[in-house]
């Protein structure tokens, strides 16, 4: 079953450019899908649309098979929205918004309690139930948008830049666990300028430019189209000079740093091969750029010819 | 009868804030009213009222208690639901109504509910008050309910109306101050219109204040320069404009949605 279809879907604003210009989308049910793009691309747009925030001026977008126009409610009461801006009241305690968010959904108090105990100490923010949502930390607030978004248990998720301004340590707890909601079953659909997050968590990808979806793939297949990667290599022994590697655009940093880039051709293996031959000993490699952030910002760069790929 | 226990639970849920929220700033919600109230029944009740004598039979004191008690009811009534309501737009979480599995009908009956909350509190702490000026003899309890609950619908909707509009919080004062306190002033609080000239009188007619202030009134002393029919045809018609605008609104999505 789908969780998302977007047929046609366009938004002109007001006095204001088109945003959207009729797009199409689907998701999977159980998907973890990636809809990224450049700032202004039209990812909020599409995402308030969805989740009713946003007026389409034409287009159909269904929600598990129920269409927004007609089954409003049946579309809003499976979805969960982290929008990109902390949007609670800063004024009220944190386990007030949980409980007052259930009870929009229909959730009787005593039980959306339960719910709010078991989402915030599952985020690690119950010691804060009493703390007025003010004095959390920006950390403390992504994951509280999280917590609302889910206490009424929705089939679909959305996540607008939902690490935004948080801590390494805090962004990969936040994955692990939308990565343990996904695997119970709730779709997710994630917006998010790391894109490492994006390369890290999901399975399919769109990437939508000037209100047009340019691109609709699978992970996995949009990274084997990147060509050429680059990479950075660490080695043991100081180097004064490098000579050239042939089929290798390779230059040197520093003495014991080297930055080579690879043909999905050539390989990895005939690099090390030819390193190994001039007696240098490669103690780490990595990745100069991630993989997706390389290949996203080729297609933005040379404006991907829309409708090539997208599904 | 799964979306009737869901509008019902949503519907308290609001409710339920919006107490919570005028409650927990009553130092600036509750007691500035009574505050005030008390300052107007002792300078115009006692001090002044002691020069000017009866009004329609009435010690002043007495005759001014409706329209005081009503005039708190207004103000608070509709500063509650304008200055919820436009934090809410202005804090985005609004957006937690929106995405919700509402009727419109829900979210403006939820709000006006709050208001109606505040104004009756208010409307009590000030009645409270005003026994230590005036003895309370009630004409009608029937109309001085009906009076009170129904003035605070109507001004609760009218705040809402205003928050829909408002784009600061500067907008959110304007209508109070130029038209509320004016309309108040001049709807027979501190008098009865038939002191004034007859073109004033007509004049005063087209005051819907006046109508609530005189209906509530007739249900406290007993007096009024109106008849009940017109004043109760005025309130419902206003509380149906309002509602049905207010709805037209939240349908068309004006201020709250792009």
């Amino acid at each position: 079953m789908k969780a998302l279809e977007i047929h046609n879907l366009r938004k002109t604003y007001h006095h204001g450019p088109e945003a959207l210009c009729g797009i199409d989308l689907a998701v999977d049910e159980g998907d973890f899908f990636a809809l990224l793009g450049p700032n202004g691309a039209g990812k909020s747009t599409a995402i308030g649309i969805i989740s009713s925030l946003v007026n389409k001026s034409d287009g159909q977008v269904r929600v598990f098979g129920h269409d927004l126009d007609r089954e409003p409610s049946a579309v809003k009461s499976c979805i969960g929205l982290v929008p990109q801006e902390f949007n609670f009241n800063q004024f009220e305690p944190v386990v007030e918004i949980l409980v007052n968010q259930a009870g929009y959904y229909g959730i009787a108090r005593r039980e959306a309690y339960q719910r709010a105990e078991a989402s915030l100490k599952q985020l690690d923010l119950w010691g804060k139930r009493n703390a007025q949502a003010r004095e959390l930390s920006g950390g403390m607030k992504r994951r509280l948008m999280i917590a609302r978004a889910l206490v009424h248990r929705p089939r679909l998720l959305i996540l607008d830049e939902p690490t935004a301004g948080v801590d390494i340590e805090i962004r990969r707890s936040m994955w692990d666990f939308l990565r343990e909601t996904n695997a119970a079953g709730t779709t997710i659909i994630l917006t998010t300028h790391y894109l490492e997050e994006a390369e890290s968590l999901c399975r399919n990808i769109a990437i939508i430019n000037h209100g047009r979806i340019a691109e609709r793939a699978r992970m996995n297949e949009l990274l084997r189209r990147l060509h050429t990667e680059t990479f950075v290599l660490d080695v043991r022994d100081e180097l004064a000079a490098l000579n050239d590697i042939p089929g290798f655009a390779i230059s040197r940093i520093d003495g014991t740093t080297l930055e080579v880039s690879v043909t999905r051709e050539r390989g990895l293996n005939a690099l090390f091969v030819a390193l190994a031959e001039r007696d240098i000993e490669v103690l780490s490699l990595r990745n100069k750029q991630n993989r997706l952030e390389q290949l996203f910002m080729d297609m933005v760069r040379t404006g991907v010819e829309l409708g090539d790929h997208a599904g | 009868m799964r979306d009737m226990t869901l509008y019902w639970v949503a519907f308290r849920t609001i409710v339920t804030k919006e107490i919570l929220r005028f409650s927990r700033i009553w130092v600036q919600t509750v007691l500035p009213p009574a505050i005030t109230m008390a300052l107007y029944f002792i300078i115009f009740g006692k001090l002044i009222g002691a020069q000017i004598g009866d009004m329609e039979g009435f010690r002043y004191v007495d005759f001014i208690v409706p329209g005081l008690i009503l005039m708190s009811v207004i103000s608070n009534s509709y500063a509650n639901v304008v200055s919820s309501f436009y934090s809410s737009k202005f804090q985005r979480n609004i957006e937690e109504l929106l995405i919700a599995p509402l009727p419109n009908f829900i979210i403006l009956a939820g709000y006006v509910a709050g208001g109606v909350a505040r104004g009756v509190v208010v409307g009590i702490v000030v009645t409270a008050v005003s026994l230590f000026f005036t003895e309370l003899n009630v004409h009608s309890y029937l109309v001085t309910l009906a009076v009170f609950v129904l003035t605070s619908i109507l001004f609760a909707t009218a705040g809402f109306i205003n928050a829909v509009y408002a784009n600061s919080f500067d907008d959110i004062s304007i209508v109070p101050t130029f038209v509320l306190t004016p309309l108040t002033y001049l709807g027979g609080v501190f008098y009865s219109i038939s002191m004034l000239p007859e073109f004033w009188q007509r004049a005063s007619l087209v005051n819907p204040v006046l109508y609530m202030v005189n209906a509530f009134r007739y249900g406290l002393l007993g007096v009024s320069d109106i008849a009940m029919w017109q004043a109760f045809i005025i309130i419902f018609g206003f509380i149906l404009a309002l509602g049905s605008f207010a709805m037209w609104l939240l349908a068309r999505g004006v201020g709250i949605k792009s």
